[in-house]
């Protein structure tokens, strides 16, 4: 866990900013907030040892409502801003948000970098199987069935299957929630965070306004019938032999984080700026 | 004590204070936050309702913290007042606010909160050793089985409205 020291006491309003937001009534992405909130409270984290980073989309707007340090970025690339800023500042706890577009598309080879390096940081993605804030195209998780005027008849492609992709490719904490859990889910971002190196947590999050249908994942979700495992293998086929709405933490690897030492480089800015002298 | 295993568990006057204030800011946060999702989507009809909800659980809290006299309630509450997997009884459904929604669905996300505020101090009642405890708990649920029937009453003055009530000629998000 990379905090620095506490001394107060925080509750969960301390991490909520003056910023309304702007989500859909109904959108499961308020009750992530509230997650949030309630697991940085959990930890006793000052607000300003907190970054939350995030790339595009209504589930990146998170930044903006919470009141930590916050970079709402460039689609797809929050992993690689989260990175620069960890390995830099390691004291900082450092939590990433993002959705399934701008997550698995065009952030996708970030995704694969970002779990192969393992960084000590945690990543949230609220998956709702949509672009929402484009107005409902399919994204890397739809159903290839999900018939809309922008996919007529259904993509017909295969979902991308975000949990086993992140074990294959390193990530140190695998878990799944659901957003309309949000204490289950605040719990599993407090072991996230403590956990040393990359947490992934996919989010189950429905979008009300293009899924309707995912209004019903309150009713289809359920606890994880077995414990967590430390051997990616085991947990990848559980995984892949599930029904997509297992909950719960699902591997805790082992592997030592990647982090740089600090001030093992000399640098001057007058060098840096001696490149870019015309 | 409680008959929901995710309940928290009460077993002196204090603590069953606590979880009775923290039930009514629960509450009172989650209708000015649907307030505000209104306010946002400019249903000011419902901005008022909700924010007026909120006033009322507000009241009652206050009303809960002066019962306790110099006891933290809050303090307390944040240690042990937590509902389980998610929401504590009276914090309405966010799941289920839209942008179109009736004084009729705040009414419903209502009746559920204080049908399920009822159920809880009932069980309280039910299983409670302390005869303080049990007292108490017997205010309360009489308490909560009057809001129960306010909201039926004011019901009647919202019906349930057509089935149509969500079309939006105009919808902020067309794509067909």
């Amino acid at each position: 866990m990379s905090t620095a020291e506490t001394r107060a006491t925080y509750k969960q309003a301390d991490y909520k900013s003056d910023v309304k937001p702007i989500w859909c009534p109904g959108c499961g992405d308020y009750h992530v907030l509230m997650s949030f909130g309630r697991a940085f409270a959990q930890l006793n984290l000052p607000p300003e040892k907190i970054a939350v980073i995030s790339g595009i989309g209504c589930s990146s707007r998170i930044p903006a409502y919470t009141n930590c340090y916050g970079f709402h970025g460039v689609h797809g690339r929050s992993l690689a801003l989260a990175a620069g800023l960890k390995v830099t500042r390691p004291d900082l706890t450092v939590v990433v948000a993002s959705g399934d577009g701008d997550g698995y598309s065009i952030g996708g080879n970030h995704f694969l970098h970002a779990c192969r390096r393992n960084i000590d940081m945690t990543y949230v993605v609220m998956d709702n199987h949509i672009y929402g804030m484009t107005k409902g195209q399919p994204s890397p998780t739809t159903e290839p069935e999900f018939d809309t005027a922008l996919s007529p008849g259904g993509t017909g492609v295969r979902p991308f299957h975000p949990l086993v992709v992140a074990l294959a490719s390193g990530a140190n904490f695998v878990a799944r929630c659901f957003s309309g859990n949000p204490n289950e889910t605040a719990d599993v971002l407090v072991e996230a965070i403590r956990h040393p190196g990359f947490s992934f947590i996919e989010i189950l999050s429905p979008c009300v306004t293009f899924r309707p249908d995912e209004k019903n994942w309150k009713d289809m979700v359920h606890a994880a019938p077995v414990a967590a495992t430390n051997d990616p293998g085991k947990a990848a086929r559980r995984i892949m032999t599930d029904d997509g709405f297992n909950i719960g933490i699902l591997y805790r690897g082992n592997r030592t984080p990647f982090q740089p030492a600090a001030g093992t480089t000399k640098f001057d800015l007058s060098d840096l700026e001696k490149d870019f002298e015309l | 004590m409680s008959k929901n295993p995710d309940a928290p568990k009460v077993s002196n006057l204090n603590d069953l204070l606590a979880v009775a204030y923290q039930i009514e800011i629960d509450a009172v946060d989650r209708y000015k936050l649907l307030a505000d999702q209104m306010e946002t989507h400019n249903n000011l009809e419902l901005v008022k309702i909700f924010r007026d909800l909120a006033r009322a659980e507000g009241i009652h809290g206050e009303e809960i913290r002066r019962l306790a006299g110099d006891f933290d309630v809050a303090g307390r509450a944040r240690e042990i007042a937590k509902f389980g997997k998610g929401d504590s009884p009276e914090e309405a459904d966010l799941g289920s606010a839209h942008y179109l929604m009736t004084p009729w669905h705040a009414l419903q996300l209502s009746l559920v909160g204080e049908q399920r505020a009822l159920a809880y101090f009932t069980s309280i009642v039910e299983t409670a050793k302390d005869p303080k405890v049990k007292e108490m708990a017997a205010e309360l649920m009489e308490e909560e089985a009057e809001h129960v029937q306010l909201v039926h009453r004011l019901l009647k003055r919202y019906p349930k409205p057509s089935d149509t009530w969500a079309d939006d000629l105009d919808p902020p998000v067309s794509q067909e």
